[in-house]
Formats: C-alpha cells, structure tokens, sequence
C-alpha cells in the first residue's frame, strides 16, 4: 500500500494518492499534496476545499459539481460559480485534484 | 496531456501493422485483500493457485455450454482479427478477439482435452504459469465485451462470454480489479455504484428540481421512495452526479411531469448498473439485479423503466427473468421491462407530450449506438428497435440529425472504448486509443455536417466520451444523452385540447 508522510506520521494513500481514511485528514496534509503538484492553495482553493469537506462530512460523498460551483456563487460571487473557475484552481479537475487534496474518496461508478 | 501518443483525426479507420506487447504493460489496479474479502472472493493469490483456477474453470465448462463451445468451434479463419477497436488502435495481437479466446482455449487444450494433454505445445496447449496469469490479467482487462467481434464471426463466437469467464475465474484465485469490485461492493451495500446514500440522493434530487426551476419556472419533482407510483424509474446513478448525465435526468423527469403520470425513484435501487455481468459473477449479476425487482415490488408499482444505460438495458431486458423470476406483478399492458426511449417516443407519437425542435436548432445532432443496447438486447417490440427508436425520438426532438457511417453503427456500432469494466483510470491509454475508430467516424460527419452534438443512452459512454474527447482536441460539451435533447425540446405547461 502506497503511504504518504507528513510531520512525522505516516498515511495510507491509494495508487493515485487519494487518502484511505478521509477521518484521519487536516489542512496540513492538503497543502502538503498541493506542494508535492508545485501548488499554493491560496483563499480561493481553500474555499473548495472546505466546502468539499463539509458536504462530504454530511453526505458521505462528495457532491457533484453543480452542487459545487452554485454554492461557490452563492457563497463568494457569481464570478466563481462555473466549471472553468475550477479547472483554473485546479488544473487537473476538480474531482482529481480538489476532492483529493480535500481527503475525499474518488468518486467511483460511470463518471 | 497524455504521455502516449493519441491517434490523429483522419476520417479513415486503417488496419494497423502488428506490433506484439504493444499495450503489455496496462493493467488494472488489484483489489486489495479488504475489498477482496468483501465481495466474497479470496484475500490473495494462494501457493495452489492453480488447483483453484483448474477447478473453477471445469465448474465454468460444466455450467456454461456456451463457453466450452466456443473454446471447441473456432476454425481460425481470422475473421475477427480486424474487428476489435482496441486492436485496430493499438497493433497489438494479443487485441485480436481470436488471440484473446487463445488465452483461455490454450489452457482449455491443455487441461480439458486428450490432443492437450497428449501433445501438449505441439497441439497449441498451454501451461499454467505466472508469465500466462499476467497475460490474462492485462488483456482480459483489454477488452470492453463490446461483442463486435462475435457479429463477424461465422460461427458467432462470443469474446465477451469469455473475457467474463476469465475474469471470474482470475476473482476466483484472488486476483480482481479494483474499480470493478469497488462498485459491486457499493452497489450491494449502499444501494448504487458510486456509493451515495439515501440522504445525498434526495438533496441531489432537491438541487435538480431548483435548477428545473430556475431554467422553466416550472415544478417539476423527482419523486423518491413513493409507495403506489404507477412508475418505477431505475438509471444508472451517473445520472444523479455527473455531467451530461445529468441533464438526461432532467429530461426523464420533464417527460413524467408533463405526461402527468405518478412515477418515483427508488433509494434502495438507485442504480441500473449491474457490474456483476462485467466480471461474470452469477451471484453478484443476481443480487444487484433483486434491488430493483424488491424496490419494484415494495414500492407497489405498475411498471418499470430504465433511463439511459447499455448494460442495466442489457440485464433488465435480457437476464432479470432468469435471474430472480419474472416482473409477472407489473402490467402486462406494457412493456416489462420499459425503455426510457420507447416510452418517451409513444407519448410523442400519442400527442401526450409536445416536442419543439427549435430548441435545439444550435445543435446538428449524431448518435452513437451503445453496444450493450445495440448487440445484446431491443428496445420496443420490432425487430431493430433498438436503433430505430433512439434514431425516432431524436429526430423528433431535433431538427438536423446524420448517421455515422453504416459499417460502424447499428450492429456493427464501435465500442466507446470505456465499456465492460474498463473505465478506470489507470486505463486510460487503451481507452483513448481504443475510442479510435468511433472518433474517426465522428470526424467525418462533423467535416460534412458539422456535427456538435454526439447523443447517447448509456452512461459509461457518456463518461467515457466526456473524458477522452478533449485528447483529440474535442469540446466535452459536445457530449450528451438523447433525454437531454428532449428536455430541451419538451414543451411544459397546459396542454393544448386536454
């Protein structure tokens, strides 16, 4: 099983980096992932983020990106509620990257 | 974006020179012992591995004729070769449908019959070894049980029924895909593939009425757990997550509402999918598939149908009889199972419901023919119907439609690239290439017609398409369901002389 470390604790990671126990996650070990794609989560980022956490922390899945991207521009402004904004933060798309860095399984299923 | 090299656009789908090993070293992720375990299989890979994978292949030979059949029958005659898209996009034989049966009947030679195990490689029989277990790991995962082969076959040998053979039997010894039980896994405990509960489906169900909303300033509502629905809808659950799938659910759920029927989602089956065919696991295909015959019966309803899904058609239609009795509680005055399609098209054809075509006037429409639909099932009662009534309904909807070029639609349809268990990530070379000869088809219809609108009724295909698009440097908007093209075009509100 891949692992990932950080400040001295090791963590179990699936072959595409996705955490196994979403409990076990904290902002540190985000901006770590981040910082291994040569990424700076900045407010913007982080606004994903915990919007992705919280849902998920309710739902027990993450939420599909239309949930996303109307709670952004209800939240912070219409100028953030589309899918391009998103794959502007994050380039690898927001279920990859996002709900990765947000320790969140990945989404499995035909999508 | 990709570290292979994607195919160009040319219009023309050419034979490619043999190149062996081409695609050897893609495989899919195992499944790790938990996951393992939890579906009933094996932990792990045992040191008498090959005890265990001769007598699950004898179970196999025993139980299913066909297999051993076709494993009997095949002449050679190389008819197939030319026919897989993942051969014609990759060069590697090992891709060739006749290859991929070799893989097995080479063992069966071996094990099974007196020339094998008489004269051993002389009479083209193979041992069981690691080299023949990773060969079966890697190419059995390359193949999408697309069926395209078994059409050109003269003796109608179904690759499919083997890949799904192997497949159980690689399970069988502890050796599974990862993206394929982790979806059974969900799909039997939580209620559907992508695993989301009955709570995240209603607010989901919640947000899509508020969008229908805002988009028609009509109430239409998506109905979940009504007990006396005359109408139990069962799609794939991409439909309640992903885009375009989503926009199909829209559809579904403006068709019910304007022909005012009662109807209702179900939480404990809130999945068409049934990834247990994929793998060829009887038990798997039999439990999923009771979800939606309980819900069905639970829930106290007239009919069932299904939304826009190859193989949920494929198993409703074709296995759900054998697999756990016939819907004999449902209303025989219907179709049992109902296609989405065919029960739009009869409302439009009724005057039950109003389809503008203007609305979709930006759009010149093509339709993909999903294989599972096309090759394993009929939508309807004609013969055909599976690809007359997509091709109806859109034309209904919409007014500029072409077909592909005919030796790669109705029976003869390419594979999306995505299909039978395949669409996973760490695919995603042979998925790419493998979409080939559908984009090479697709290009020559956007060249002549200008085709931005690539309609579909399967929700791998969808995913697939959405994804791979952009590698030949198309817009994965482009992609959508045909219930997508309806809701655009249905007209809501009160009807005219009702």
């Amino acid at each position: 099983m891949p692992t990932m470390e950080f400040e001295g604790k090791t963590y179990e990671v699936d072959e595409e980096g996705y955490l196994m126990d979403w409990s076990l996650w904290n902002e540190g070990i985000a901006a770590e992932m981040a910082k291994q794609d040569n990424l700076e989560l900045s407010d913007a980022h982080w606004e994903v983020i915990r919007f992705l956490r919280d849902y998920f922390e309710k739902y027990q899945i993450a939420p599909m990106i239309k949930i996303l991207t109307k709670e952004l521009a209800k939240k912070y402004g219409k100028e953030k509620g589309n899918t391009k904004y998103l794959y502007e933060l994050y380039p690898a798309g927001p279920a990859k990257q996002a709900c990765r860095y947000a320790g969140l399984p990945k989404p499995t299923g035909c999508v | 974006m990709a570290d292979f090299k994607v195919p160009e656009l040319t219009g023309e789908i050419i034979t490619p020179k043999v190149t062996l090993g081409a695609t050897s070293g893609i495989k899919p992720f195992p499944a790790n012992a938990e996951l393992m375990g939890k579906v009933g299989f094996p932990a792990e890979k045992s040191a008498d591995w090959k005890v265990k994978f001769l007598a699950k292949m004898g179970d196999i030979l025993k139980k299913y004729k066909s297999v051993r059949v076709f494993l009997d029958i095949c002449v050679r005659c190389g008819a197939c070769t030319d026919k897989c898209h993942y051969y014609l996009s990759t060069g590697d034989p090992r891709n060739m449908p006749v290859y991929r049966q070799e893989l097995m009947r080479s063992v069966y030679r071996k094990y099974f019959t007196t020339s094998g195990k008489l004269f051993g490689g002389l009479a083209a029989a193979r041992e069981l070894s690691d080299e023949l277990l990773e060969e079966w790991i890697t190419y059995f995962y390359q193949c999408s049980e697309c069926r395209r082969c078994s059409v050109f076959c003269p003796y109608g040998i179904d690759t499919a029924e083997i890949t799904m053979a192997a497949r159980e039997i690689l399970d069988s010894i502890g050796i599974g895909s990862k993206y394929n039980l982790a979806i059974i896994n969900k799909a039997e405990t939580i209620g559907n593939n992508l695993g989301m509960p009955g709570p995240a489906l209603r607010n989901t169900l919640d947000f899509v009425e508020e969008e229908i909303q805002e988009k028609t300033g009509v109430d239409v509502k998506l109905p979940l757990d009504v007990e006396g629905a005359d109408i139990l809808l069962v799609t794939p659950s991409a439909d309640f997550f992903a885009e375009p799938h989503i926009f199909s659910l829209e559809g579904y759920a403006k068709v019910f509402h304007q022909a005012g029927v009662s109807w209702t989602l179900s939480s404990h089956a809130s999945e068409g999918g049934n990834f247990g065919m994929f793998i060829g696991n009887y038990n798997h295909m039999k439990t999923i598939n009771k979800r939606i015959w309980d819900a069905a019966r639970d829930l106290k309803v007239k009919r069932v149908i299904a939304g826009e899904c190859g193989h949920a058609w494929r198993v409703l239609y074709s296995f759900s009889n054998t697999l756990n009795g016939p819907f004999d509680f449902l209303d025989p005055n219907y179709n049992v199972p109902q296609h989405i399609c065919d029960y739009t098209l009869d409302l439009v054809k009724k005057g039950a419901i109003k389809l503008d075509k203007t609305a979709n006037d930006d759009f010149s429409v093509t339709f993909h023919d999903s294989c599972n639909v096309a090759r394993a099932s009929r939508i309807g009662n004609e013969p055909g119907g599976q690809f007359t009534i997509p091709r109806e309904l859109i034309n209904a909807a919409c007014n500029k439609f072409v077909d592909m070029a005919e030796e790669t639609i109705g029976e003869r349809t390419f594979c999306c690239g995505g299909g039978g268990g395949v669409l996973t990530d760490e695919l995603i070379e042979v998925r790419v290439k493998g979409a080939m000869p559908r984009m090479q088809a697709l290009k020559r219809v956007k060249d002549s017609n200008g085709v931005n609108f690539f309609a579909l009724i399967c929700a791998i295909c969808k995913a697939q398409f959405t994804k791979i698009f952009p590698y030949y440097g198309i817009e994965m908007e482009e992609v959508g369901g045909i219930h997508q093209l309806v809701g655009n075009a249905i007209v809501l509100g009160a009807k005219e002389g009702v």
